[in-house]
């Protein structure tokens, strides 16, 4: 089953002279359960792809279908259902929210999606608990490090069990130990069925997903499956 | 998401800076809390002086001369010609005073009087100056030019400190007076005058030992009712412009009737002009304390785009995230303004440049209700500019 159908999307930010093609034409399609990773140099259109994507912005031209579903037909409560439901996003800047503590953030999409606290409170905690921080749940963004900060933010994506996870680049920020941290737990989704896509201009951490797309100048240079490197 | 959690959220919102919470709740509370208490200055200076007038005694009237240098036309006569069951039905006592300044000596202390005041028996309740010691004199003491007095607290104290004043004899322009009473205090000293320091006397006396038989000072009439003063003064005018043969047409009188419940509107209306001074002053501090938290909320939200942007990112739907900002905006002026009606209600039992305030209930109301518009209008203006942006512009947001 196709999750993502992205059509001849183009990306243009500015007008006239001044205008910067971030993707010009991409068109790509993700069946379920599939880990992708993209990689490209810095400023090919990796971002702009990953936010399309994750429907935190919109394409210039071309069609996005998410489960089927154009996008673009959606009003604003149907993308904030979108965005909660069916899309966990994991930025390369963590994007905590700031004096809130660990559990708090973890429960916040939950909260969004009208959960009663008690079992929000549970399923934050699980949540917390399969990145290995449920010992920090009462941390604030500022007590944790690096490593600790974007597995809360993992673990808030995955809160609401989406069906689809993107990370833009989510070890970018991170030391080499912590990103096997992450890592482990991308496998260990993926294993269990999820669509995973992933940005990443590390060779080793591109290499764990099942398929690479390689971005150049805001176009899709090649992409082609591959067997997994085990960590 | 419910009421209770919408709220919860603000709470964390609120809680998340105390410091700037705190400032802009500040502001608010010495917005609110001036416009309530200057308001009630404002009030309680209107009420003191309403009371002051009242005390003056609202059913009676004064007729002055307004002859200058000549000599008045009041007279006894004249006086005596308002008293008249026909003409003027309504008016219940008529007394004629002379009014001197004196000097009273008492075994070599010497005091001077302001007024030492020559009248009728009916003075005491038509002047609203009720007797505290000893008694007053009568109509026969009048009759008779008996030279008895009663004096104010203030000349009591002065010449009789720690001693009884009553059956004591004073000297006045050498002639002697018997003290047969003292006025109860009057709490109301009228500014400048001491209300206390008074000697009034049987007008006979007052005339043969110091003023002459003249003209009189004034003539105070009292109405048999407050709502007869406007009656009283009609039915006076026509005997008076019968007596001094004032033209029908003429526009200038002799004399001049003066009534206190005038007086009180007056004075009532330059307080309500003070009310109204003070108020705006007060509401200008409110606007600018407003103007602080739309600063603060304009800050708030700016720096809390990109938290926006987050919560976007994760699900959240426009309308709760406004409905949040406008959670934490309310509550921060409504925590704010009723901390500053608390303060009002504190500072209003303290004396406040001599007076007392009285607190003005509508105030109160009016003070939180602007408080929280303000709060509403300008934390919805940066809130719903942040909400309706694309998630991906609120966290690139700088
Ligand atoms: N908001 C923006 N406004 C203008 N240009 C942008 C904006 N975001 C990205 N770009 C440009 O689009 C191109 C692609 O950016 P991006 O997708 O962030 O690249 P990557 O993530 O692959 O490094 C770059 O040339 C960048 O300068
Ligand atoms: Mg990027």
């Amino acid at each position: 089953m196709t999750v993502l159908d992205v059509r001849r999307v183009a990306k243009v930010y500015g007008e006239g002279e001044a205008a910067v093609h971030a993707l010009r034409g991409v068109s790509l399609s993700v069946e379920q359960g599939d880990y992708v990773a993209i990689m490209g140099s810095s400023g090919s259109g990796k971002s702009t792809l990953m936010n399309i994507l994750g429907c935190l912005d919109v394409p210039s031209s071309g069609q996005y279908l998410l489960d089927g579903v154009d996008v673009s037909r959606l009003n604003d409560r149907q993308l904030a259902l979108v965005r909660n439901r069916r899309i966990g996003f994991i930025f390369q800047s963590f994007n905590l929210i700031p004096r809130t503590t660990a559990l708090a953030n973890v429960e916040l999409p939950l909260a969004y999606a009208g959960v009663k606290p008690a079992l929000r409170r549970r399923r934050a905690r699980v949540a917390l608990d399969m990145v290995g921080l449920a010992d920090r749940a009462d941390h604030e963004p500022n007590q944790l490090s690096g490593g600790q900060q974007q597995r809360v933010a993992v673990a808030r994506a995955l809160v609401t069990e989406p069906a689809l996870l993107l990370a833009d680049e989510p070890t970018g920020n991170l030391d080499s130990r912590s990103t096997e941290d992450i890592l482990a737990i991308f496998d260990q989704l993926s294993a269990a069925g999820r669509t995973i896509l992933i940005i990443t201009h590390e060779p080793d951490v591109g290499a764990r997903a099942t398929r690479l797309v390689k971005l150049f100048d805001g176009q899709i240079a090649s992409d082609e499956r591959q067997m997994r490197v085990a960590a | 998401m419910n009421v209770w959690e919408v709220f919860r959220f603000a709470v964390r919102g609120i809680g998340a800076n105390k410091l700037r919470s705190g400032l802009t709740m500040l502001g608010i509370l010495i917005g609110v809390a001036a416009v309530i208490l200057l308001v009630a200055v404002g009030n309680g200076s209107a009420q003191q002086v309403a009371d002051r007038i009242e005390a003056l005694g609202t059913n009676t009237l004064t007729v002055q001369s307004t002859s200058r240098g000549g000599s008045s036309p009041l007279t006894v006569q004249v006086a005596q010609a308002l008293k008249d069951p026909v003409l003027a039905p309504d008016v219940a006592s008529v007394s004629p005073v002379v009014s001197t300044s004196a000097t009273l000596t008492y075994q070599g202390t010497d005091h001077s009087v302001q007024q030492f005041v020559g009248s009728y028996a009916t003075y005491f309740t038509a002047s609203n100056s009720p007797i505290g010691r000893g008694s007053g004199f009568t109509t026969a003491d009048v009759e008779a030019g008996r030279r008895v007095v009663v004096i104010g607290q203030t000349v009591a104290e002065e010449l009789f400190p720690g001693m009884d004043p009553i059956g004591q004899e004073l000297t006045v322009s050498g002639a002697l007076f018997t003290i047969v009473g003292v006025l109860a205090e009057k709490s109301s000293s009228s500014g400048f005058q001491d209300a206390n320091d008074v000697a009034i006397a049987p007008l006979t006396a007052v005339q043969q030992a110091l003023t002459g038989y003249g003209s009189l000072t004034s003539i105070v009439v009292e109405a048999s009712a407050p709502e007869r003063v406007s009656d009283v003064q009609a039915q006076i005018t026509t005997i008076l412009n019968q007596r001094l043969k004032v033209e029908a047409t003429s526009t200038s009188t002799p004399y001049r009737i003066q009534n206190a419940s005038q007086l009180l509107e007056t004075q009532t209306e330059t307080a309500d002009t003070f009310t109204t001074l003070l108020g705006a002053v007060a509401g200008i501090s409110l606007l600018v304390g407003g103007i602080g938290i739309t600063n603060i909320m304009l800050v708030t939200v700016t720096e809390r785009t990109r938290e926006i942007g987050i919560r976007k990112a994760l699900g959240a739907p426009r309308r709760v995230i406004l409905t949040q900002f406008l959670a934490e905006a309310t509550m921060l002026s409504l925590i704010g303004g009723g901390l500053g009606v608390a303060a009002a209600l504190i500072g209003s039992n303290f004396t406040i440049v001599g007076i007392q305030p009285v607190i003005v209930p509508s105030s109160i109301a009016l003070a939180l209700c602007v408080s929280v518009a303000i709060g509403l209008f300008f934390g919805s203006v940066p809130a719903n500019r942040a909400a309706g942006l694309r998630p991906i512009d609120a966290l690139r947001y700088e």
